[in-house]
């Protein structure tokens, strides 16, 4: 996959816009992994006990955590990011344009 | 009895026949076909092999069943065995697809630049996946035993010769197709007798929903699922099915340990990081793991409301009950050795049932785990076809995640270890006939430990998952985050991670076992969440020693800055400009 030269004046301007792509990337990792631990660790595992006590339509809330929500909530954070960087990538120009080079011709 | 065999002989062999079918139709001819089917797989695809190839016949027969008398606890492996996709997909699988080779090892031997750091991580590939593999053959001979009275042995011969088949004719490419298929198999095979128990229980088909809905029939019909079955519990003088942290079960912080090692142990198990090499791209990446997460999060999510399901039929119909009047499936269970009574106080009466193994005299009825999937569909009277479907889909489970890890093991010989280290001169074609001869001893190896089980298998499993997340996880995840990071901190991180869970693992496992007790254990940490403290010994000491060694050279330091973009940049290797 050929890459068209890119001038050294505009370099500056696609590594600023790299600089920035990592440093939001980042930002949206610390938010999403938070909640990643705070739904499995803290609301299913170490709050699990005083949360039981709250009923949730038939499960004590602390179990449902650790045994079915924290599953939805896991699968709900990928859908999230898969989305979210998609336009990110878009956003900031990095998004993959062909084919990879390497795909294989006899499939 | 005999209907049910007929059906089973034919859904197997059905299924059998489709996975053969498939893997003649996608053979490799390249070794980037053989490795990641040429990273041409579209992203739900490769979710659905993902599932396949991560649900293992642990987590299809016998984790419900666990879960049956963990209650609460076990929550450790349904959110172990699925948070680590959350890792997976935020903190791996885009950049190692970016990345571009074939095996986790190259990524290590690359990214730090050292023969010796790719050395070690194929070793522990190896190490790993073999362990896995032995799990999964025998997994494969015992269905065929349970359901169509063919002896163990020739079980896992069948078992390899389909393996062998379409794993060395396919490689990557057959595993992957085939595993889409497995996955459709498996997933019926579950979800159908799941909503028929949970229909007949509680009314409610959805068993998610089920699980927290009223019991219809019993002496505690109108009563919610969870707290009848708490009430039971506490009148038997049994621990509360929902309680967390009482007495009998777990602590808190060995709960949070294992579940966290589970976790990190998914996110750095090479079987599974490969499967995000075979898509196209860095975005599809992103979106398989998130396929993957939802085509097994329906299983992981039904397991647990099945484990309910099958703890209240046990105690409802079982407990206390005169032998002579239990269900006929009590005894035809009783014949394969999966549920056993012994009638200590002589009163002809049930008292107790526990999980098969647990020592406790007084306890008269031992129920083997894997009786909760294995017996649902005739505790639920359904038709012979769907205990043949039961049986399609244990083996499914098996001969997918067999395949997966088969595929580690030849290509870490191949590729790592002789394309990458011992003879980087030879041609692809030489290559890809390595890479098959390594997959058909592989298959030849996991078949003699399936008939010939180690007695150590069982323990090792916490090995596999101790071990992917004392060695890989903070080393990639550090190749990736940090430029830094340098081959003596991987190295020395790698080491010392894997030398501290695995001293502490064969110490309670092997060297004194008797003392494998919450009263010993080290911050009261069982063998099962030490990879915790070892993964996070390996970031400590990577961290540390990178500090004080030399800088990454400029190209590896280009290369992670390059894998942090999906688009295709400064590429010194193939020739790319930006």
């Amino acid at each position: 996959m050929p890459v068209p030269e890119v001038p050294s004046d505009q370099e500056a301007q696609v590594q600023e816009e790299h600089r920035r792509y990592w440093r939001t990337n980042l930002r949206v990792l610390v938010v999403l992994l938070s909640v990643w631990f705070g739904v499995s660790c803290l609301l299913g595992i170490v709050f699990a006990e005083p949360l039981n006590r709250i009923q949730f339509g038939g499960f004590p809330l602390g179990f449902w955590f650790a045994q079915q929500g924290s599953i939805y909530v896991f699968i709900l954070l990928i859908l999230f990011y898969a989305w979210l960087m998609d336009r990110e990538d878009r956003k900031f120009h990095v998004e993959q344009t062909g084919q990879p080079a390497d795909v294989e011709e006899d499939a | 009895m005999d209907e049910t065999r007929l059906w089973t002989f034919i859904v197997v062999g059905v299924t059998f026949a489709l996975y053969i079918g498939i893997a003649i139709v996608s053979r490799a001819k390249t070794t980037g076909g053989f490795y990641v089917a040429g990273h041409g797989v579209p992203a739900v695809f490769n979710g659905m092999a993902t599932g396949a190839d991560w649900m293992s016949a642990a987590s299809f027969l016998s984790m419900a069943g666990l879960i049956s008398f963990m209650g609460y606890d076990g929550c450790v492996y349904l959110m172990g065995w699925t948070g680590g996709y959350v890792l997976l997909a935020l903190l791996l699988a885009p950049y190692l697809r970016k990345f571009g080779k074939f095996t986790v090892p190259d990524f290590v031997g690359d990214r730090y630049y050292s023969n010796a750091a790719r050395l070690v991580a194929l070793i522990c590939a190896i190490f790993v996946s073999f362990t896995y593999v032995a799990g999964q053959m025998q997994g494969v001979g015992i269905v065929f035993a349970r359901f169509l009275g063919v002896e163990v042995t020739w079980g896992v011969v069948i078992g390899m010769f389909i393996v062998f088949f379409y794993a060395t004719l396919g490689g990557m490419k057959g595993i992957t197709w085939t595993q889409v298929a497995q996955y459709c198999v498996l997933i019926v095979a579950f979800l159908v007798p799941a909503w028929a128990i949970s229909h007949k229980l509680t009314g409610n088909p959805i068993p998610q929903l089920g699980f927290g809905s009223a019991l219809q029939a019993g002496p505690k019909a109108g009563v919610a699922l969870l707290q009848a079955l708490d009430e039971i519990h506490r009148d038997l003088g049994l621990p509360e099915y929902t309680g967390a942290f009482i007495a009998g079960k777990k602590s808190m912080l060995d709960v949070l340990a294992i579940a966290v090692a589970l976790m990190v142990g998914t996110a750095g198990l090479p079987h599974v990081i490969i499967r995000f090499y075979t898509v196209p791209t860095v975005s599809a990446a992103r979106w398989s793991a998130f396929w993957a997460l939802l085509f097994i999060g329906i299983l992981y999510t039904t397991a647990p409301a099945v484990s309910a399901f099958a703890r209240v039929n046990l105690i409802q119909e079982l407990q206390g009950k005169p032998y002579s009047e239990v269900p006929a499936w009590v005894h035809k269970w009783e014949e394969t050795k999966l549920i056993k009574f012994t009638d200590h106080n002589k009163n002809g009466a049930i008292d107790g049932i526990k999980r098969m193994g647990l020592p406790d005299e007084t306890i008269e009825l031992e129920v083997h785990p894997d009786i909760m999937v294995l017996a649902n569909p005739e505790i639920a009277h359904l038709p012979p076809w769907v205990v043949a479907l039961v049986a399609a889909g244990g083996l499914a489970a098996a001969l997918s995640t067999a395949a997966g890890l088969l595929l580690v093991i030849s290509s870490a010989i191949s590729h790592d270890l002789l394309k990458r280290m011992l003879k980087p001169n030879m041609t692809d074609l030489e290559e890809l006939f390595f890479a098959r001869l390594a997959a058909g001893l592989a298959v030849v190896c996991a078949g003699l430990l399936g008939i010939y089980p180690p007695a150590f298998v069982a323990q090792v499993v916490a090995f596999a998952f101790g071990l992917a997340a004392s060695s890989f996880f903070p080393i990639i995840v550090l190749g990736i985050f940090s430029k830094r990071a340098t081959k003596e901190g991987a190295i020395a991180g790698m080491l010392l991670g894997i030398a501290f869970t695995a001293a502490y693992i064969v110490w309670f496992k092997f060297v004194h076992p008797e003392t494998d007790k919450a009263a010993h254990w080290w911050l009261g940490i069982s063998p099962e969440g030490i990879g915790t403290l070892g993964m996070l010994l390996n970031f400590a000491v990577t961290l540390a020693v990178s500090a004080v060694t030399k800088a990454p050279p400029q190209d590896v330091q280009d290369t992670v800055e390059n894998i942090r973009y999906p688009r295709e940049g400064r590429h010194p290797e193939r020739g790319e400009g930006i």
